[in-house]
C-alpha cells in the first residue's frame, strides 16, 4: 500500500507542468502584445480559455470512466475513483472560468454577468457537477456510491445539452449581448496565439497531473475507511471473547 | 400473464397504493396545496406593480409547481425509506422499472392537480384571462410538463431517498435537471395565457420540447431507477 500520492513519474509531471504555467505566465503577462481592442484584458483569455477546455476534458473523463465502471465485468472501483476526482477538479476549473470570465466581461462588456446562452448553460453545469460531488458523499459502502454517481454522471451527459438547447432557443426569442457582440472575429497575432496553445496544453497536463494524486488520495481514503471498519470488528471480537 | 401486462399491473398497484396513502394522509390537500396557494400570494407581495403579475403569471405559476414538488416528492419517498417499504418491493422481486412507472404515475397525478390549483390561482388573483383555445393549450402544457417532472423527480427522488440530508440534496440535484421543463412550460403557458401579447399558436413548438424532455426521463427513468435504488 502506497504511503504516499506521489511516484517518481509524477514527481516529474508536475515538475513540467509547473514550468509549463511559469512560462505560460511570463508569455501571457509580459512577452505577448496588447489586443488593439481589448487592451490587457486579452491576457484573462489565457487562464480562462484553458480552464474551461480542462473542465470540459474533466466531465468528460467522469462520464466515460462512469459508464466502464457501469458496464465493465469486474466493476473495479478504480474507475469511480478517477471519475470522482476528475469531476472535482472539472468543477473546480468552471468555477476559475467562470470567475475569469465574469471579470473579462465586466471590463469588455461593462458587466459581470449576461444571459448568454452559453453563460448560462456553464453555471448549470457547475451546479450539476456540485450536485454530482454531494451524492459522492452521501455515505454508505463504497459500491453503493460508486453506482450512484456513476449513473448521475451519465444522466449529466443527458441532462446538459438539453439544458444547453433550452437556454439556446430560450435566447434566441430575447435581444443579443448588447453591449459588446461576443462573437467578434479577433485576429490573433503569433505570440498569442502561441500563449493560448500553451495554455491549454499546460492545463491539460495539470488536469492529468491533480487527477493521478487526488484518485489516489481517494483509494487511500477508501482503504483507511475499509481498514478503520476491519479494526473495529476484531476489537469487538477481542471484547465479546474477553466477556465470555 | 405476459410480461408486459405483468409490469403494467404492477405499476398500476404502485400508483394505486401511492395514491391510497395520499388519500388516506391528505397531505397534498392540507399541507402542499396552502404551500402552494400561500407562494403564489407571496410572489403578488414581492412583485406587485402595475400589470407586471399579469405578465409573469406564466413563469410564477411553474415556478410555485416546482417548489411544491420537491415537498410532494420527499413525501413520496419518506413514505417508501420509512420501514424499508422500497426494499421490501425489491426484495419481493419487483422489477424497478415497474415501481418506477408506477410512482411516477402517482406523482404525475398529484402534481396535475396542484398545476390545475395554481392556474386557477393566476386566473383569480393575477387577474389572467383565457380564451378556449387558449385554455386547451394551457391543459395540454400542464398534461405533458407534468409527465416530465414526474419522470424525472421520481428518478432523482429515488436516489436521495434514504440518505441522509436527503432535503437539502434533493432540490440541488432537482432544479437544474427541470429547467428545461420551466423555460418550455412557461412560453407555452405565456402563449396559453395570451401574456405580453403572445399569439396561442406560438406555444406549441414548446410543448414539443416539454414531450420530448418527458419521453427522454420516462425512458431513462426506466432504466436507471434499478441501479440507483438498488442498495
Amino acid at each position: 500500500m502506497a504511503s504516499s500520492t506521489g511516484t517518481p513519474a509524477t514527481r516529474r509531471l508536475g515538475v513540467v507542468v509547473i514550468a509549463m504555467l511559469a512560462t505560460l505566465a511570463m508569455c501571457g503577462l509580459w512577452f505577448s502584445s496588447e489586443d488593439v481592442v481589448q487592451g490587457s484584458t486579452v491576457r484573462i483569455m489565457y487562464v480562462h480559455v484553458p480552464s474551461i477546455w480542462t473542465a470540459y476534458i474533466a466531465f468528460g473523463v467522469t462520464a466515460l470512466c462512469s459508464a466502464v465502471y457501469l458496464t465493465g465485468k469486474n466493476r473495479s472501483l478504480a474507475w469511480d475513483r478517477v471519475a470522482g476526482a476528475s469531476g472535482e477538479i472539472g468543477v473546480l476549473f468552471v468555477a476559475v472560468s467562470l470567475v475569469t470570465g465574469s471579470m473579462w466581461g465586466r471590463l469588455t462588456w461593462g458587466t459581470y454577468w449576461v444571459w448568454d446562452a452559453r453563460l448560462t448553460s456553464t453555471a448549470f453545469l457547475f451546479i450539476t457537477y456540485i450536485g454530482y460531488l454531494a451524492v459522492r458523499r452521501l455515505g454508505g459502502t463504497h459500491r453503493q456510491r460508486a453506482r450512484r454517481s456513476s449513473v448521475l454522471a451519465l444522466l449529466a451527459v443527458l441532462e446538459i445539452p438539453l439544458v444547453h438547447f433550452s437556454v439556446v432557443v430560450w435566447r434566441s426569442l430575447h435581444q443579443e449581448a448588447t453591449v459588446a457582440n461576443p462573437n467578434a472575429k479577433v485576429e490573433l497575432d503569433g505570440l498569442m496565439l502561441f500563449s493560448l496553445f500553451l495554455g491549454l496544453f499546460a492545463f491539460t497536463l495539470l488536469f492529468v497531473w491533480l487527477v493521478l494524486h487526488r484518485q489516489r488520495t481517494l483509494m487511500l481514503e477508501d482503504a483507511f475507511a475499509d481498514r478503520g471498519l476491519d479494526a473495529a470488528i476484531v476489537a469487538r471480537h477481542k471484547e465479546a471473547e474477553a466477556s465470555s | 400473464m405476459s410480461a408486459v401486462r405483468r409490469r403494467r399491473a404492477i405499476a398500476l398497484a404502485v400508483a394505486r397504493k401511492d395514491l391510497s396513502i395520499e388519500w388516506n394522509s391528505r397531505v397534498l390537500v392540507n399541507q402542499v396545496a396552502p404551500f402552494a396557494s400561500i407562494i403564489m400570494v407571496m410572489f403578488a407581495f414581492a412583485l406587485d406593480n402595475d400589470g407586471i403579475l399579469q405578465r409573469v403569471a406564466p413563469g410564477l405559476v411553474w415556478l410555485a409547481t416546482m417548489f411544491s414538488m420537491l415537498v410532494v416528492i420527499q413525501r413520496t419517498f419518506a413514505v417508501e425509506s420509512a420501514d424499508g417499504a422500497l426494499d421490501a418491493l425489491r426484495v419481493a422481486g419487483i422489477d424497478p422499472g415497474s415501481i418506477f412507472v408506477g410512482k411516477s404515475m402517482a406523482l404525475a397525478v398529484q402534481l396535475f392537480a396542484l398545476e390545475a390549483l395554481l392556474v386557477a390561482m393566476a386566473v383569480v388573483l393575477y387577474g389572467v384571462e383565457m380564451s378556449v383555445l387558449g385554455l386547451c393549450e394551457a391543459i395540454v402544457t400542464m398534461v405533458v410538463a407534468t409527465i416530465g417532472l414526474a419522470c424525472v423527480g421520481t428518478l432523482y427522488g429515488g436516489l436521495a431517498a434514504g440518505a441522509r440530508g436527503r432535503e437539502t440534496l434533493l432540490p440541488l440535484l432537482l432544479l437544474p435537471v427541470v429547467a428545461p421543463v420551466l423555460i418550455g412550460a412557461t412560453r407555452a403557458t405565456e402563449a396559453a395565457f395570451g401574456s405580453a401579447g403572445t399569439a396561442v399558436s406560438e406555444g406549441w413548438p414548446w410543448i414539443g420540447l416539454l414531450a420530448v424532455f418527458a419521453v427522454l426521463f420516462g425512458a431513462v427513468g426506466t432504466v436507471a431507477f434499478g441501479p440507483l435504488i438498488d442498495e
